[in-house]
């Protein structure tokens, strides 16, 4: 494992975050802060509990969530496809680096980012809500195995992606639907038999509900399930990648 | 010296079907500088990218310093430094770090002191805190220069390094390959310049349709193909060529005013003694006299044409 050159990518795509911390960080706070008024407050009102944690606090991991899954794809994405489509990652493929030491540099780079922007949400959290986290050490995991998960799934889209409008399409048409149907703002429960089963299908409702359970100890499916399904979603970006860089695919022609 | 870098077979058709290299064979010994001459689309980058793992061969095998470029990319790509043909740069960042990111993703140890003389020798010291896109154009193939050494490579490939660089900064250029040179780093640069090519390489390859047609000795090449013209101006304007002139190849031009003679330098007799014998037996008087050896991009044209014929 060449370390030096993780390392070397790994802080240059830093430094590119930190040079725009500012924007990057007030959105999501901003948009978060949005959620907790519109769906706290006003449905909150009329939903006292969700199984006997208070609306408002309920919704907090599946903001979390919402964000990190949001941030984790458009930083990866990004962070790929920019040198892609400006030409420096001529540079990346003529150096003496394999695909694990990319992916490490980029995606490591792109989930601290987006753990980073969760935990700011998290803190900005506690200013309306009283929370109470069970298992914090669950918690972080959850935290990293979604965040570096979806940054792998990132890292994918920009090297597919051929431009702008596709980079953003995942996310948008995407990534968000998955994580409001995923159960972020409701309990599977409170849905109707169909639908329910649907919900099943949702990837991202076995995060959701791991990483609430880690805060209040409930959950729609079982924990294990939800570890599982994270463990296979993350082998399976990982499979991607590691063929993608084995044919060339969008990258050497 | 050993060879450093070995082409065998090397072939290269791209996904729609166009083949751009067809089976080159080349050995690069340590410590030359090689010219790749050839016109537009000849496929010169396309065999540079392949050598540095931009592009996937579709046959054949390279070696750089005995690594295959495949199976052992990493000791091969180790040795390698690229400047691209395209400006491109990270724009956002700062000279400085852009520099010294290039020598950290090649996984040498930090060195400050090196990336400050790799600065230095490109008169970038300066500018090491501007960002990239407050660099003119000249300055950001420097960038790319520089970022190419930072981490010390024995084999630098310069695709059309001087290209929209001003006179006196292409002389720097020069300059800055023959320090390079001299310091045992083995030079592949490609170009549309004949004159550079025929300045600064010690050989010169010529790339047409995806085929390496020749590679010779730069002087060997100038001296086996080169041919040389005799300019005669007259004193006198004639209306026809005098008989004792008419066993030799001349022409009349200028009115009557000029006559040249192409000649084979390297020839046994070039038939100038004897021409200018004529000359004085046919009672012309002479005004000036000049020879014209040919230079590359005559030769250069003549191997493209005879190719294309
Ligand atoms: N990615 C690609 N896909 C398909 N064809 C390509 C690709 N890259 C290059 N080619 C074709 O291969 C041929 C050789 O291109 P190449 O860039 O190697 O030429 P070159 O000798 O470097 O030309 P120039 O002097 O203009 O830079 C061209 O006909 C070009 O159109
Ligand atoms: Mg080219």
């Amino acid at each position: 494992m060449n370390w030096r050159s993780i390392k070397a990518i790994y802080v240059f795509e830093m430094t590119r975050t930190f040079r725009t911390i500012l924007q990057s960080i007030v959105s999501p706070v901003l948009s978060t802060i949005l959620y907790f008024v519109v769906f706290g407050a006003a449905i909150g009102g009329r939903i006292e509990s969700v199984e006997g944690v208070s609306y408002g606090a309920f919704i907090v991991p599946g903001l979390i969530m919402l964000t990190l899954l949001q941030q984790s794809v458009t930083n990866a994405s990004f962070g790929i496809y920019f040198p892609k489509f400006i030409g420096t990652i001529y540079e990346l493929l003529s150096a003496p680096v394999n695909f694990i030491e990319i992916v490490i540099g980029y995606v490591g780079a792109a989930a601290t980012k987006s753990i980073m922007i969760a935990v700011i949400i998290l803190a900005t959290s506690t200013f309306f809500v009283d929370l109470r986290i069970e298992h914090p050490v669950w918690m972080v995991a959850f935290l990293l195995l979604t965040g570096i998960s979806f940054a792998l799934l990132g890292f994918i889209i920009g090297i597919w992606a051929k431009n702008f409008e596709q980079l953003q399409l995942v996310p948008l048409l995407i990534i968000t639907p998955l994580v409001f149907l995923g159960g972020s703002f409701y309990s599977v429960s409170m849905l109707p038999e169909g639908w329910r089963t649907v919900t099943f299908f949702n990837p991202v409702l076995y995060l959701i509900s791991g990483f609430r359970w880690s805060f209040y100890g409930i959950s729609d499916v079982p924990i294990a399930v939800s570890l599982a399904a994270v463990a296979l979603f993350m082998a399976a970006c990982l499979g991607v990648i590691w063929w993608i860089f084995r044919s060339g695919w969008r990258l050497r022609p | 010296m050993g060879a450093i870098i070995e082409i065998k077979g090397l072939s290269k058709t791209y996904d729609g079907g166009f083949t751009a290299l067809k089976s080159v064979d080349l050995t690069i010994e340590e410590g030359e500088i090689l010219a790749l001459l050839g016109p537009n689309g000849a496929g010169k980058t396309t065999m540079i990218s392949a050598i540095c793992g931009l592009v996937q061969p579709t046959g054949g095998t390279v070696r750089v310093g005995g690594h295959d470029i495949v199976t052992d990319y990493r000791r091969a790509r180790e040795l390698i430094g690229l400047v691209p043909q395209e400006i491109t740069i990270e724009p956002f960042e700062t000279v400085g770090n852009t520099v010294a990111f290039s020598r950290g993703v090649f996984g040498k140890k930090r060195d400050d002191a090196r990336i400050e003389e790799v600065l230095r020798s490109l008169s970038l010291w300066d500018k090491r805190n501007s960002k990239n896109n407050e660099l003119s154009g000249g300055m950001r193939r420097r960038v790319l220069i520089a970022k190419a050494l930072s981490h010390d490579p024995r084999v630098l490939f310069l695709d059309e390094p001087t290209a929209g660089v001003d006179v006196t900064l292409r002389k720097d250029m020069w300059n800055l390959v023959r320090q390079l040179r001299a310091s045992g780093v083995t030079i592949i640069l490609t170009t549309h310049y004949i004159e550079e090519a025929e300045e600064m390489a010690d050989r010169i390859g010529v790339i047409d349709r995806g085929e390496l047609m020749l590679v010779q000795e730069k002087s060997q090449m100038l001296s086996q193909l080169g041919q040389k013209e005799l300019h005669v101006e007259l004193a006198e304007p004639i209306s026809e060529l005098p008989p004792a002139l008419a066993p030799f190849d001349v022409t009349l031009g200028n009115g009557g005013h000029h006559l040249s003679y192409r000649f084979d330098r390297s020839a046994e007799r070039t038939g100038i003694t004897r021409l200018i014998a004529a000359i004085a037996e046919a009672g012309l008087v002479l005004s000036d006299v000049s020879t014209r050896q040919s230079s590359l991009e005559d030769v250069f044209l003549r191997l493209v044409e005879e190719h294309g014929a």
